[in-house]
């Protein structure tokens, strides 16, 4: 009996239309391939991509050098240092990361009483010399310079969950 | 002994404790902010609230006392409430702002409110703003809005440093912590202040911003800045010390920690550090290699001990070098041949080196101190040469202990002095007879009237009496007479006597033979009698000694002067070679308090740049000149060595014999009376910016008693010329009608004062 079920089977190429009705079936469907890069993926607001740090609308840096993120950091990519600044407000004098070292895990942006540093949507960077991806204080302010509108839209849809 | 119950366990504790008390005892922790086990109790932040069985209300914890049978609970429902309750009205006007405090990770209330505090504040007024106060160079209080109001601050300074520097004013809401009339808090301890803050409020001023306390690691050393061998906590941060705090230890600081011990690390990183050997070449500083320098080095005594002879070369240390440095520099010296070393630079009179039967200490444990009912501190500016000492004393005090001063000056020692007789120094010898013989008198039951019959008196009424030496008797031009006596006096009133000892390693210096032998020449002499060549250690020679004018001219003139230290000072006058050793920060050694506590510890940091440590110079000095004996490996070795087969305990001793007091004829003219102000006992504590900036550290003036000022004809605060031997400085006189007539009192140890000669004898004020 088995081997008849096996013959009628084989003869009558009933794998073969299996395999070609889940072609067919995919050959009319809607297509899901991205064509990176002239198409992109959705994100959703909670991205986690380059970093960057913001400022108050006045100009101000926000970020008051309260070292939580290099402390939760659990790659150690962020340095600090921090100073007095001259009107008695505690600032950094360094804020680096190390993009090779980090691992997006969010625990900076998570951990900032102020919201300063953050993950942006940007994921496309690169680095052609050794510490390009070595990330300083004046290069992440200027990333939040850029997106700040983005990111500031980003935290509002965000808030409601937090 | 009674029994409670706290929590359902059976604890036994003593009648008259606090509920706190015995739940510390036994080890349960009921949150608490105001209550500290060595002040008062205030009982005001209500931290503490803990349910007592038959009590309708919850009770605080801190205030009140256990009772036979009660039973207390710490975390049931009512309690819990109750601290929750409390933890949210502390929070109300608190500014949350822990990401910019200093006290950020190691904040009490931090702690407290993740285990009593909501997740969300219901508070949504305003909150309430105290402005910040300027409290000087070492407590910052910038943002006294995180103040808990709790008064910690408040108890320290009044019951501990003795005077209340600070305050609460106001009422309610606007209740804030300030200081008298806007002064800054001035007190020797101050900084245990921000110890005992529980929030951000007091921090300390020079750690502002520096680090957080997450990152820092701690090493343990001791205290290099005076006798009393305090444990440091040493806080460093990128092989840089940052902060240093205590260590506690309730035989010898306690849980405090003077000013000076907490922020000399400021003087440590200096840009004076001198950080490679240096060789003067035709008269200018060259940088060059260690081996370049200690051949150099080395070749020079070979060649005055090959010519001149071993015994032209003098060896000068600071008391406050390890005893490791200490035993190898006389080891060298008396490797070479020479017997000419010594680490008591400001002593003025050695007579009694062969009469003493051992090495001088402190005569009893610094916690018998604290048990004595009758003081006698001859000598001593005891506030500032041993600030906790000076507290120890005043707590017994405060208990019924009676103080009594023989001294030169009369400084408000901030506790009630039962008798005083304020004399002259060259009085002192027969004031101590006067006392000596009143008590005799007192003992045979006649007493007599008079300063000294007085302090007899207070002595004779004692059970435990402690009669103690300063640094100032100490480095009196009759200090063995001095010793003499009050041995006696110690004798008659049944009594201990003893050596306050002046820096870490005064004791230490003796049980290291850093002393010179019977044919050996000391501080002094070598210095009088001028050698060839010297060998210094940490010394700041016109700082550092007794008579700045002799020991400038005596090194000036040599052929040869070796200087190990740490910073580039005023050796580059006479030095020929500077060797860069590290501070005590940066080796490892032994200090020998002065109650003969051997306490060894290790380099908390790299030295900086070239640096050494002084132990592994002198062994490479003892390896080139070909010394025996000098292959140690540790300076652990180098200490085992050095006290190999000394009994420490046995050696000390105080006792003399065959010195004879005689009161001399008073001296016609002036005479100086000199302190080594606070902050100018050693090259560390000199150089630190912070303590350099407050009222101690202040420009010495010219103090005298104002009838002295009319007989000059000045006025206080007019410059006025002070001469002594060859040298005269400019200084403002000032007057001060405690001093007693005939004497000018000129700090010393500083540089506006380092032209002048010894720092007693004659000295003369003119108008300038």
């Amino acid at each position: 009996m088995k081997n008849l079920i096996h013959f009628f089977k084989s003869f009558l190429l009933l794998e073969l239309l299996k395999g070609m009705t889940v072609t067919g079936r995919y050959f009319f469907a809607r297509h899901i391939t991205v064509q990176y890069p002239e198409e992109k993926t959705p994100q959703s607001f909670r991205f986690r991509g380059l970093h960057a740090q913001r400022r108050y609308p006045n100009g101000e840096e926000r970020c008051i050098a309260c070292k939580l993120c290099e402390a939760v950091c659990p790659a150690l990519a962020i340095k600090i240092e921090v100073a007095e600044r001259e009107d008695g407000t505690r600032r950094t004098t360094q804020y680096d990361i190390d993009l090779t070292k980090c691992i997006f895990c969010g625990f900076c942006e998570e951990s900032c009483p102020v919201d300063a540093i953050v993950e942006t949507r940007v994921y496309e960077y690169h680095g052609e010399n050794r510490g390009d991806l070595y990330y300083t204080k004046p290069m992440l302010l200027a990333m939040g310079d850029k997106h700040e509108a983005q990111i500031a839209k980003d935290r509002a849809a965000d808030a409601k969950y937090r | 002994m009674i029994n409670i119950e706290i929590d359902g366990k059976q604890i036994q504790t003593e009648n008259g404790a606090t509920i706190i008390e015995a739940a510390h005892q036994a080890g349960i922790t009921i949150p608490h902010f105001c209550y500290h086990k060595k002040l008062s109790i205030a009982a005001n932040c209500r931290m503490c609230l803990v349910q007592v069985e038959k009590a309708p209300k919850p009770l605080p914890a801190c205030a009140t006392p256990v009772a036979e049978g009660m039973k207390v609970f710490t975390h049931s429902e009512q309690a819990v409430t109750a601290q929750k309750g409390v933890m949210e009205f502390l929070l109300v006007n608190h500014p949350l702002d822990c990401p910019i405090c200093d006290q950020g990770g190691e904040c009490m209330l931090q702690d407290l409110s993740v285990g009593y505090g909501g997740g969300h504040s219901r508070y949504h007024e305003e909150k309430r703003t105290v402005l910040g106060k300027d409290l000087g160079p070492l407590v910052a209080a910038e943002e006294m809005s995180r103040c808990i109001n709790c008064t910690r601050c408040v108890r320290f300074a009044q019951e501990i440093a003795g005077q209340m520097e600070l305050g609460q004013a106001f009422r309610g809401e606007h209740a804030e912590i300030m200081s008298f009339v806007s002064g800054t808090v001035n007190s020797e301890l101050s900084g245990n202040m921000i110890d005992l803050c529980p929030v951000g409020a007091l921090t300390s001023k020079p750690f502002r911003y520096k680090a957080r306390s997450w990152e820092l690691s701690r090493r343990r050393s001791v205290s290099a800045h005076d006798s009393l061998g305090s444990g440091l906590a040493v806080q460093t941060k990128n092989n840089r010390v940052l902060r240093v705090l205590p260590i506690e230890n309730e035989d010898i600081n306690e849980c405090w920690l003077s000013d000076k011990d907490r922020f000399a690390y400021e003087g440590l990183n200096t840009s004076e550090r001198l950080t490679s050997p240096m060789i003067k070449k035709d008269g200018t500083w060259q940088e060059v290699e260690w081996q370049a320098a200690l051949e150099f080095a080395a070749n020079g005594l070979r060649h005055i001990a090959n010519g001149a002879g071993a015994e032209q070369i003098g060896a000068l240390a600071t008391a406050n070098s390890t005893l490791e440095e200490l035993y190898l520099l006389q080891k060298l010296m008396r490797g070479i041949g020479s017997q000419n070393v010594d680490f008591r630079l400001r002593q003025s009179d050695f007579s009694a080196d062969t009469k003493q039967q051992g090495a001088p200490w402190l005569g009893m444990s610094i916690a018998d101190i604290g048990k004595a009912d009758r003081f006698l501190i001859v000598g001593s500016f005891l506030r500032k040469d041993h600030p906790l000492l000076a507290a120890r004393i005043r707590k017994a005090v405060k208990k019924g202990a009676q103080a009594n001063i023989v001294h030169s000056v009369d400084d408000d020692l901030l506790m009630k002095v039962a008798g005083k007789a304020i004399v002259a120094p060259d009085a002192l010898v027969e004031t101590l007879m006067q006392i000596s013989k009143a008590l005799t008198a007192e003992k045979q039951g006649q007493s007599a009237s008079g300063e000294a019959a007085a302090i007899a008196k207070s002595l004779a009424s004692g059970k435990s009496v402690a009669v103690l030496l300063g640094n100032f008797a100490q480095q009196h031009p009759q200090a063995a007479q001095l010793q003499a006596l009050v041995q006696q006096i110690a004798a008659l009133s049944n009594g201990k006597f003893g050596f306050l000892g002046e820096a870490a390693n005064s004791v230490g210096g003796y049980l290291a033979q850093a002393t010179p032998g019977a044919k050996g020449l000391n501080a002094s002499a070598m210095l009088s009698s001028p050698r060839k060549a010297y060998v210094l250690l940490n010394v700041e020679a016109e700082l550092d000694c007794a008579n700045p004018q002799q020991a400038m001219a005596a090194l000036q003139a040599a052929d040869l002067v070796i200087a190990m230290s740490a910073y580039k000072h005023h050796a580059t006058e006479y030095a020929d070679v500077l060797l860069p050793i590290a501070p005590f920060t940066e080796t490892s050694g032994t200090f020998v308090s002065s109650e003969g506590r051997v306490q060894s510890f290790k380099g908390a940091v790299k030295p900086l740049g070239e640096a050494r440590p002084a132990w592994k110079v002198l062994r490479v000095l003892g390896n080139l000149l070909k010394v025996e004996g000098f292959d140690q490996d540790t300076s652990e070795a180098v200490r085992d060595e050095a006290l190999k087969g000394v009994d420490v305990t046995a050696r000390l001793n105080n006792a003399i014999g065959g010195v004879e007091a005689k009161a001399v004829a008073a001296t016609k003219g002036l005479q100086r009376v000199s302190d080594v102000p606070i902050y100018a006992t050693d090259a560390v504590v000199r150089r630190s910016a912070p303590l350099q900036a407050t009222t101690d550290a202040a420009i010495p003036q010219a103090w005298l008693h104002s009838d002295e000022l009319k007989k000059l004809g000045v006025q206080a605060g007019a410059a006025v010329k002070v001469s002594q031997g060859q040298g005269s400085v400019r200084l403002f006189a000032a007057a001060d009608d405690k001093l007693p007539g005939g004497v000018v009192r000129v700090a010393a140890g500083h540089a506006a004062t380092a032209a002048l000669g010894a720092m007693f004898g004659t000295i003369t004020v003119e108008r300038a």
